[in-house]
Order: C-alpha cells, then structure tokens, then sequence
C-alpha cells in the first residue's frame, strides 16, 4: 500500500511535472514575442492586454469548465488542461516583458538608434538584455502560480497532483489531500527558487 | 570648401506647431558650427534632422550633397557620431564594448576594433588599462560624457553632432571638456555641430554660431561678431556675459 502510494506520487509528481513544462513553454513562447510587439504597437496594446487580463480574472476552476466544450483545443483531459494553464500564465509574462522593454532608458534607445542600430540590433543587444530581468521575474510568477493551478487540470482528467486532491476532498481523506498539495507545493518552492536563482545571475552580468 | 551638410528651407511641424521654420544653413568642412538658442528654439530638432532622427515636414537636409531621405537610414546614422547631454551609455556593456559598438556593427575585425579603442579611450583623456573593462555605472559624469564622445568617434565619422553634451556635470568638469574638444578639433578637424543654451560656450567652441530664437535663425555670425551683435536675442544671450562682468 504504501509503496503503491509513493509510486503513484511519482508518476503524478511527473504528470504535473510535464503540463507545467509544457504549458509554460508555450505561455513563454506566446507572450514575451506578444509582449515585444505590443511595445512597439500601441494600438494594439489595450487588446492584447486585455485579452490577457480577461484570462486572469476568470476563476481558474471556471476557466477549465468553460473549454471542455470548445472544439478543437477543449475536451476533457490534457490538451484542454494545457490551454488553460497557457491562457492563465500569460498576463504576468506579457506585461513584465512589456514594462521591461518600455523600462529601457530613452537616451539609451535613442543613442542605439543614432549609432546605426537596425530594429533587430536594438532588441537583441540592448532591449532584451536590459530588459530580461523583469522578463524573468513575469516568468517566474507565471511558474510558480502555474504549478498550483495545475492541481485544477485534474477536475477536467488533465491528471497530475490535483487527481490525489481530488480524491481526497470526495473522500473527506486529509491524507490523500496533502499527497498531492505538499509536492506541488514542493515544486512550486524548487522552481521559485530556481528562477530566482537565475534571476540574480542575470543581475551581476 | 565645401558645404558637409546643408539645410534648405528645412521645416519641421507637429501639427500646427511649426518647431523649426525654414532652416537654410550649411555647414562646411571642418568648421564647428554652434546652434544657439533658449529652451524650445529649435536647435535639437534641427539637429536630430541631420542624422535623419527626425526628417524635414518642407524643404531638405543634405548630408555630403544627398539629402537625408535618400539616404539608406543606417548607413546615415553610422556615418555620423552623435553625442547627446544623457549620453546614452549601454549600461550592459563595458566602456570598450561601448566605444567598440559601431566598428563592432560595421563588422571590423577583433585586433582592428581593440586598437582602435584603445587610441580613442586614449584621445579622450582615459587610461584603457583602467578603463577599459568598467562599467558605465563605474564611471563619474565627466568620464562618462568622455565615454560618449569616444564612441562617437570610433567609426570615424565624417560629422559629429553633439547635444548640449556638457550640459549635466560640474562648471569645472564642464571646462575640461571644452577643452578636450578644442583639442580633439585641432587633432581631428572634424566637422562638428554644437547645440548649446550656454553663450559662453557657444563663444569658446564655435567657429560660427547660428543663433536660432522660435524656431527662425536670427543669425549666423563668428563668435567675434557674434559680441557686437544687435538684435533682442543676441542682446539676452549677450546679456547674460555682461550682468556677470558688471558684478562688483
């Protein structure tokens, strides 16, 4: 029995695991470009912004309930869990990489533009690196709230930690809660820690 | 000799407001010209128009015979070292990377960019031993503005602008740095245009001063004539030589 319950922490310590990874990922993959395009168009940043605010302020439990109906990306189990995860990591990504590229000194940008600085020279070499900080700490925000979110995705059979949580509140079995709330909990410090470790590595470069 | 930049009929508006109007003044090789005037005047636009920052509303600015518009905006810029009051240092880079940054972009060889930064660290008064590897948040102010004029020379630029470059350190600072500039015009003989509020400074830098007083050039004189000036502007700005030297 209780070899059979530290195995199944393992595997769904892993499940959890991998939708954090993933979602994360794509969030990263979706807001910092978004976050650099809404710099530079000021047109569309209330949209995009709100999009993402909008995300954020449905309840996390609504929010996985609402897509199981949507075509394509809904559905019960991983796909729709990793959707939702995304949509709900986005806003602390996007608007820290806002704020970071927005933050960049004006006399710095205007001296880079005036030494003959393409569009990409300037994100590469100046906006990005003076900007990563605040990038990374939207990054590890997203990371941390990511991972306790997740816990919901086994609401909709996304699996991972949720599903001890889960079956602990229908059993009234404080035991199987906490399986599944102290290694979430546990990763969620590791990867804060983690990030932060990061973090200040960037600030001494 | 002849004209390295030339304004013709240059204007520039923001709406209904016309910042500059009419520019027509060229500049010629070697000369430093010095665009004086009050907060507002003009000046830094007309400026920031010569590095293509900001293009004519009318008229055009010419850079070596072609004006700015046809020009291929990155070749423009980087023909052309600008040196501005904020400075603008990359705070992520070191001085050397600094200083190296446009050689680095125009994509010198390694040996050739640290060479060339060490004889511009050299030219500007700093020690590239000491300096060298420092981050911009290391350095004083008057260093720091040494930093950006040295970067502003390291492609060898055919003209420099500076924007009040001296305007933010100390009186004492400020002089050592006016002076380093007669020294490097002397060395270098570059074409350069100086925008400044200061009369003094216009005084002791410029070979011409163009005075410039709501966005309309009220004259182009040599510091020289400049003293015996008439006209309201040239009289204020005079003025503020005179009401220090009839202090008791």
């Amino acid at each position: 029995m209780n070899t059979g319950l530290a195995s199944e922490i393992a595997q769904l310590t892993l499940e959890h695991l991998t939708l954090v990874l993933i979602s994360m990922a794509i969030a990263m993959g979706v807001a910092v470009p978004a976050g650099i395009l809404i710099a530079r168009r000021l047109a569309w940043r209330p949209w995009v912004l709100g999009f993402a605010n909008v995300m954020q302020t449905i309840p996390s439990l609504a929010l996985f309930g609402f897509l199981i109906p949507v075509p394509l990306i809904g559905g019960i189990g991983k796909r729709t869990a990793i959707v939702a995860l995304v949509l709900y990591a986005l806003l602390p990504i996007l608007r820290n990489t806002l704020v970071g590229i927005l933050g960049v000194d004006p006399a710095v940008r205007e001296s880079a533009v005036a030494m003959g600085m393409t569009g990409r020279q300037l994100l590469w070499r100046v906006e990005l690196p003076l900007a990563a900080r605040t990038i990374l700490a939207g990054i590890r925000v997203a990371t941390v709230t990511t991972i306790g979110t997740a816990t919901i995705a086994a609401a909709i059979g996304g699996g991972g930690l949720g599903v001890f949580i889960f079956r602990g509140i229908a059993s009234v079995d404080s035991a199987q809660i906490l399986a599944g709330a102290v290694p979430a909990a546990c990763i969620a410090l590791a990867a804060d820690g983690a990030l932060g470790w990061v973090e200040r590595r960037w600030t001494a470069g | 000799m002849s004209a390295v930049v030339e304004f013709r009929a240059a204007s520039y508006r923001i709406g209904a407001r016309e910042i500059l109007k009419s520019l027509t003044l060229s500049i010629e090789a070697g000369e430093t010209l010095v665009l004086l005037g009050r907060s507002g005047s003009g000046k830094t636009t007309a400026l920031k128009m010569v590095n293509g920052l900001l293009f004519p509303s009318a008229g055009e600015v010419l850079v070596d015979g072609t004006p700015t518009r046809r020009w291929d905006p990155v070749r423009l810029k980087r023909r052309i070292g600008y040196v501005i009051q904020e400075i603008g240092l990359f705070p992520h880079y070191t001085v050397a990377e600094n200083v190296g940054l446009v050689p680095q972009l125009e994509h010198w060889e390694a040996p050739r960019i640290r060479s060339r930064v060490e004889a511009l660290l050299r030219q500007v008064g700093l020690d590239p031993e000491q300096f060298g590897a420092r981050y911009p948040a290391q350095l004083s102010g008057g260093q720091r503005q040494r930093v950006g004029v040295a970067r502003a020379l390291a492609a060898d630029p055919s003209v420099l602008l500076f924007d009040e470059p001296f305007g933010a350190v100390d009186p004492v600072t400020r002089l050592d740095l006016q002076k380093q500039f007669l020294a490097l015009r002397q060395e270098l003989g570059k074409t350069a245009i100086f925008v400044t509020h200061d009369v003094r400074e216009a005084l002791m830098l410029a070979t011409r001063i163009a005075l410039l007083c709501d966005g309309a050039l009220e004259l182009v004189a040599a510091p020289r004539q400049f003293l015996d000036a008439r006209g309201n502007e040239a009289c204020a700005f005079l003025e503020c030589l005179d009401w220090k030297a009839d202090r008791p």
